[in-house]
Formats: structure tokens, C-alpha cells, sequence
């Protein structure tokens, strides 16, 4: 099989009765560890679980608090950790910067973010769960670096010229989260309804928040 | 020179705004990089290290997470915590155990 | 006469100062991107001391831990001919021993 420089190695077939080679090296190598007493199998077994449980909705809960409370988010720009730690979710291995998007005010020009780790992958897992493929992928990490905006038109979000666009390439010891800017019309919405509109994309910065309503009633206060 | 992996300003097509479902075994493949880092039998700079030195034409051709399990193996050989003869043994044992169990 | 040690440990630049990223080309695990070598930003903050990856990719502690910083490029000084915004920028993190100053 030779190797598509554009065309990135899909996952391995579903197939149960197969097993790759690399399948039969995990078996192997999880096995010899567990009898040299490195770890257990049920340790094992709960790192799967635990990394299962952490999704996207980490992250929008905390976008949802800083959007509902100015001075969380003034903590949660200065010290990203500290502040998840306030919210009872963990601190997490790395520092968390989070960088917001923001609308224009007086002479300042609106601020889009967005997040691409050009070397590998890296990605704040403990908040946001295991990233996506395209994350990952030869194209994302190749082209955002590059023409950031062409990437983002291709994942539907158009900038306009007047918007600064800042790429994050994550190439340390930091992780990033982008706060998105709040929509306008969620004026007395609950955490639990502005969380919802909060997509693991916009926490990357491929998308932003869309309100849509449910019905066509007038919001009251 | 410019490594294979460091990509960041290369040409390159559309993105494919493709995802899937991890399988069972990439997800251990995970756990295991997790619990031996906790375990300090290994950091994730040798991780990245020896992903970076597959070589372009196994970077491209692997998934992420056989780049991942090929390269802890490498770094459990590298660290003393496996041999060579032991890895290649138990790998025949379970391709054994998977042909007997049809 | 002896030539005075530097601490690698001391911090050389603050928020706002210019930098430039050293041309350098060593094989190895690095962690400076290809495309941003040898170009010139502005420190956006002081990130705070890590072991040098550098080092840790085998097995070493990568001590003294060393400043990173955040810096900040122009991105239509960094692409030619890019098509975006004229305040478009890059923030990367980088290695205090991969600047000078600018």
C-alpha cells in the first residue's frame, strides 16, 4: 500500500474477526505490562471509562458560567485551571489558556481564535475529550497555520475582512480553549440552555455559537 | 531539513471533516500512554519522538494510533521496561490465541 | 579569563519585547516549528518554566527548566502572499534557548 501524502489513513475496518498487527502489538505489550506488575487490568479499564466520560459538554459548561458571570470569566482568562478547579472540574496536566473571541468596541477590531497543533495533536483532552479526526489530519494541520481563513470556509464560517483572526499552534506545554462570543438574543437564559449551544467546534474555533430558538414566541426577561 | 511531521505552511488538500467512533483497541492504546506516563515508565516527548522518527512513508501510511503503539513500543524497548524477544513472543502467542479461537 | 556562566534559568525577555527565532537545524525532537524559524514577533506573555522537551524526548529531565514564551507573528510577514487579514496573526509557543533578540 503506498502512502497518499493528501489522503490521511482511515481508522481500521470494523471487523471483529480481524486483528492487525497493531492490535495483536496492544494486546501484547498491555499483557506484559500488566504481568510485570506496571499497571492492572482494571486500571486499564478505568482509564477507558474515565476518558469516555469527559466531553465536550466539560468545556461548555464552562463557557456557559463565564458567559452568565463576567467575573468568572475575568478569572478564567487569567488563570484557565484555577478556574475550572472553581467550577469542581479538574485543573487538568497542562496550563489551560483560554483565549476569547470578541466583538468590536470603540476603535478595537473583533478578535476570532482558533486552535491547531501543526506538530501532532495536541488538544485539552481532560476538559474536552478525545479530539476529532480532522484535528488531527495532515490538511487541518498543514493549511490552518497558513491560510487560516479558507480552512474556516470550508467548516462554514465566513470572517469578515475587519475580523483579526489568531491561529494558536500549540506547540508546548499550554492548551487552549477558545471562549466564543455569546449570541446576542440568550439575554436570562439558564447555564444548562447556553451550554447546549456551545459545539466542541466552537471551543476549537471552527464555528461559532448559533441561537436558534425554538419557537416563535417572544423571549420575555 | 524540515521533518516529515513538522507540516505546519505544507500544501495539502481539503480537510475532511471526517470522525469516527474510537474502537476499543485505540482507546486502550490511549489508556496505555496515560497510565504509563502516570507510571513514569515513559514522558510523551519519547512518544512524540518516536512517532517523528517512523519516517514519512509509515507516518503517512499508519493511523494515529498504530503511530502511537508502535512508537510506545519502541520507547518500552529504549527504556529497558521490554525486550526485543519477550514482545516479539507474546505478539505470536496472541496471533496464536486469535487463530485457535475461529 | 573565565567567561561568565549564563543561568539558563534567567528569564532574557518580557511581554512586548521583539524576538527572533534562531535559524538552527538540528536533527532530534523539536519543538520549533520549520515554518516560523528564523522570523521576527513579539512576546505576548511569559508562559513559565518546563523542562526541555528536547531533552525529556530521551529519557533525560531536561533541567534546567527553561522560560516559554508565547510569541506572536504577523502572519503576512510570516506567508508571502497571504490572503487574509493585515492584523492576522500566529501565537506560538517557543523555548526561550530558540530566541534572540530583535
Amino acid at each position: 500500500m503506498h502512502a497518499h501524502p493528501d489522503h490521511d489513513h482511515p481508522h481500521p475496518p470494523d471487523d471483529d474477526d480481524a486483528l492487525t498487527y497493531y492490535q495483536a502489538m496492544e494486546v501484547a505489550v498491555r499483557e506484559l505490562l500488566i504481568e510485570k506488575g506496571v499497571f492492572t487490568a482494571d486500571e486499564v479499564r478505568r482509564q477507558v471509562e474515565d476518558m469516555d466520560s469527559r466531553t465536550p459538554a466539560r468545556g461548555a459548561k464552562v463557557v456557559a458560567h463565564a458567559w452568565a458571570d463576567p467575573t468568572y470569566k475575568a478569572r478564567l482568562l487569567a488563570d484557565g485551571n484555577s478556574a475550572l478547579e472553581e467550577i469542581g472540574l479538574d485543573r487538568g496536566p497542562y496550563k489551560l489558556v483560554v483565549v476569547e473571541n470578541t466583538p468590536a468596541v470603540s476603535d478595537q477590531a473583533p478578535v476570532h481564535n482558533v486552535i491547531v497543533c501543526t506538530l501532532c495533536s495536541c488538544y485539552p483532552r481532560w476538559l474536552l475529550g478525545l479530539p476529532p479526526d480532522w484535528y488531527k489530519s495532515r490538511a487541518y494541520r498543514s493549511r490552518m497555520v497558513r491560510e487560516p481563513r479558507a480552512v474556516l470556509r470550508e467548516f462554514g464560517l465566513e470572517l469578515p475582512e475587519e475580523v483579526v483572526l489568531r491561529v494558536h499552534d500549540s506547540t508546548a506545554d499550554m492548551r487552549y480553549l477558545v471562549l466564543p462570543g455569546r449570541p446576542s438574543g440568550t439575554g436570562g437564559w439558564s447555564e444548562e440552555r447556553l451550554a447546549a449551544m456551545v459545539t466542541r467546534d466552537c471551543m476549537i474555533g471552527v464555528a461559532v455559537p448559533t441561537c436558534v430558538t425554538q419557537d416563535a414566541s417572544p423571549r420575555g426577561t | 531539513m524540515r521533518s516529515h511531521h513538522d507540516m505546519g505552511g505544507e500544501p495539502a488538500g481539503p480537510v475532511q471533516p471526517s470522525e469516527h467512533d474510537y474502537a476499543l483497541w485505540e482507546k486502550r492504546v490511549d489508556a496505555l500512554l496515560v497510565l504509563l506516563t502516570r507510571k513514569q515508565r515513559m514522558n510523551v516527548d519519547e512518544l512524540r519522538r518516536n512517532i517523528e522518527s517512523l519516517g514519512a512513508e509509515a507516518y503517512d501510511r499508519l493511523s494515529y494510533y498504530e503511530r502511537w503503539m508502535q512508537s510506545i513500543a519502541q520507547t518500552l524497548i529504549q527504556r529497558g521496561v521490554i525486550s526485543v524477544d519477550e514482545l516479539g513472543r507474546k505478539i505470536a502467542e496472541v496471533e496464536q490465541r486469535h487463530r485457535d479461537s475461529g | 579569563m573565565k567567561r561568565p556562566r549564563i543561568d539558563p534559568m534567567a528569564q532574557r525577555f518580557q511581554p512586548g519585547d521583539s524576538v527572533r527565532v534562531r535559524r538552527a537545524d538540528p536533527p532530534g525532537h523539536v519543538r520549533t516549528p520549520w515554518y516560523i524559524r528564523g522570523h521576527t514577533g513579539v512576546v505576548e506573555r511569559v508562559c513559565g518554566l518546563y523542562p526541555n522537551p528536547e531533552e525529556l524526548a530521551y529519557a533525560r529531565p531536561g533541567l534546567p527548566a527553561q522560560p516559554l514564551y508565547r510569541v506572536r507573528f504577523l502572519q503576512r510577514q510570516v506567508w508571502p502572499g497571504y490572503s487574509g487579514g493585515a492584523r492576522d496573526t500566529v501565537d506560538i509557543e517557543i523555548y526561550q534557548h530558540w530566541l534572540d533578540s530583535a
